[in-house]
């Protein structure tokens, strides 16, 4: 089993700080390219002109919300059914890139749609399950915070997060039903019917690099999740032998609350 | 376990009835609740009765959609601070009924009292009597499927000290497809030639997926709170 190799956090840190240099090398080059291609290779929209290159920007945050959310539920599948114990620090550390991507995806769809349809915001299907996904990465975040134990915290997370994986799809079809009855004119495209090859190479480059950053920022967040758990172990376990110490001499057992200052203990 | 289910979940469903009944139960406050939230709305949008009337049935969702958050937070948290729930979890039997009993206790205390209040609040919003008809019977059909799908919440949130906010918000997404086909099955009543039968179904449909997707999930998370 080669996942299970890598169960063993000290493992999986060791791993990770010889990858994560080339990772991270190879998401600059990719964004170099992208970036590079969209302002100065890929040609202006005739209809659209220069907002077009948003588009560069904003699919590939609109894929990448979603990948994150997979990569989420596949993680908390992980944590419940194989109990990885890499698996919930996955997750924690998914959830606020997928809810930064999910908030890119929102800003740059909008400050598009401003000059597109005259409008910041429209109810359209996609942005409104978009912005319900939006809520659903801050609730996950907020539950992650309101528990102690991360340990514990990972498994009522999990549980969410699977409730939320089987709920997206019919979310997804309900706010589109929703849609077609509530507007039925309103039909909006992104692009064209197609899209050509001088724009779909440079989209491809930066849903690339998009998803590069992703991993990049993923195993980085992953590997503090790791260390701040050791912090809060060794600090758990400092207040366990600072208490048991302070506790231990018998000869002053009435003055112990009351001279248990902070101070006193060092 | 060789004994027969039905007997014990009779007696706690009972016994979840009774404690809901009685003084300290509070399952009377979600109708006061549903009966301010419509009676405040008209003082947002002005006495204007046609525009209550159009929108008569989504103020009704809406309003039962938030009582039933509101009481969502009694589900479990009486029976954790006390002790029952560890007896249920050590008692052997599958949980997921107990949840599901549970839950169809809660929906008789205070989900269906908001079914029952629906069409006397219909009267203050200028509902026709099809429509109210319509609102009755989608709020009959649609408030188990909130109720079920805010047990999840419940269950993730009972081990915190005050968690009602937090479970609002982590259920209200997950209740946006019962309000989508809710609303739209009750609006058929109102513009002629909208559909009424396919967004009934669903509903129905989203109702029976929540009594499975609703009891197994609380359960898992109530196991988790536990140990």
């Amino acid at each position: 089993m080669a996942i299970l190799d890598y169960a063993n956090p000290t493992r999986f840190l060791r791993l990770t700080q010889i990858v994560l240099p080339w990772l991270t090398a190879a998401c600059l080059a990719a964004f170099a390219v992208g970036l590079y291609m969209t302002f100065f290779v890929s040609p202006e929209d005739y209809q659209q002109g220069q907002t077009v290159k948003i588009m560069y920007i904003h699919v590939p945050a609109a894929w990448l919300c979603m990948m994150t959310y997979s990569i989420m539920a596949i993680s908390s599948l992980g944590t419940l059914v194989w109990k990885h114990p890499l698996a919930d620090v996955s997750a924690k550390a998914a959830a606020p890139i997928g809810a930064a991507f999910t908030l890119i995806a929102l800003i740059t769809g909008s400050l598009w749609g401003r000059p597109m349809w005259g409008t910041y915001w429209e109810w359209d299907a996609r942005m409104t399950s978009v912005l319900v996904l939006l809520i659903m990465y801050l609730g996950l975040i907020a539950l992650w915070r309101t528990m102690e134990d991360p340990i514990r915290a990972g498994k009522a997370a999990a549980v969410l997060t699977l409730v939320g994986a089987i709920n997206l799809p019919i979310i997804k079809f309900s706010v589109e039903w929703w849609n077609t009855l509530h507007q039925p004119a309103s039909v909006m495209r992104m692009d064209g019917p197609t899209i050509d090859t001088s724009m779909l190479v440079p989209l491809f480059v930066m849903a690339g690099a998009a998803t590069l950053l992703f991993f990049v920022l993923h195993l980085q967040a992953m590997r503090n999740e790791i260390l701040r758990r050791r912090v809060r172990a060794m600090r758990l376990k400092a207040a366990a032998g600072s208490r048991a110490a302070r506790m231990a001499p018998p000869s002053s057992p009435l003055s112990s609350p009351m001279s248990g200052t902070p101070g006193a203990a060092e | 376990m060789s004994e027969r289910p039905l007997p014990w979940a009779m007696t706690l469903l009972r016994r979840e009835l009774r404690l809901s009944m009685r003084v300290g139960g509070g399952a009377q406050v979600g109708v006061l609740f549903f009966l301010a939230v419509v009676t405040v709305i008209p003082f947002g949008l002005g006495p204007d009765m046609n525009l209550l009337a159009r929108i008569g049935p989504a103020i009704l969702w809406i309003g039962a959609l938030l009582a039933t958050l509101l009481g969502l937070d009694r589900l479990f948290q009486a029976d954790r601070d006390d002790g029952t729930l560890d007896l249920m979890l050590m008692a052997g039997r599958p949980l997921e009924l107990v949840v599901l009993t549970k839950c169809l206790a809660h929906w008789l205390a205070t989900g269906l009292p908001l079914v029952v209040a629906a069409p006397v609040l219909g009267i203050f919003l200028n509902l026709q009597p099809l429509a109210m008809g319509a609102v009755t019977l989608t709020l009959l059909v649609g408030t188990p499927a909130l109720t079920l799908i805010g047990a999840i919440g419940a269950a993730l949130t009972v081990s915190l000290r005050r968690g009602g906010l937090l479970l609002a918000v982590l259920v209200v997404p997950l209740a946006i497809p019962v309000l989508i086909f809710g609303v739209s099955a009750a609006n058929a009543a109102l513009v002629v030639g909208t559909p009424f039968r396919a967004p009934f179904a669903i509903l129905c449909a989203l109702s029976l997926l929540a009594a499975v997707i609703g009891p197994v999930a609380s359960a898992m998370a109530l196991r988790f709170s536990s140990d």
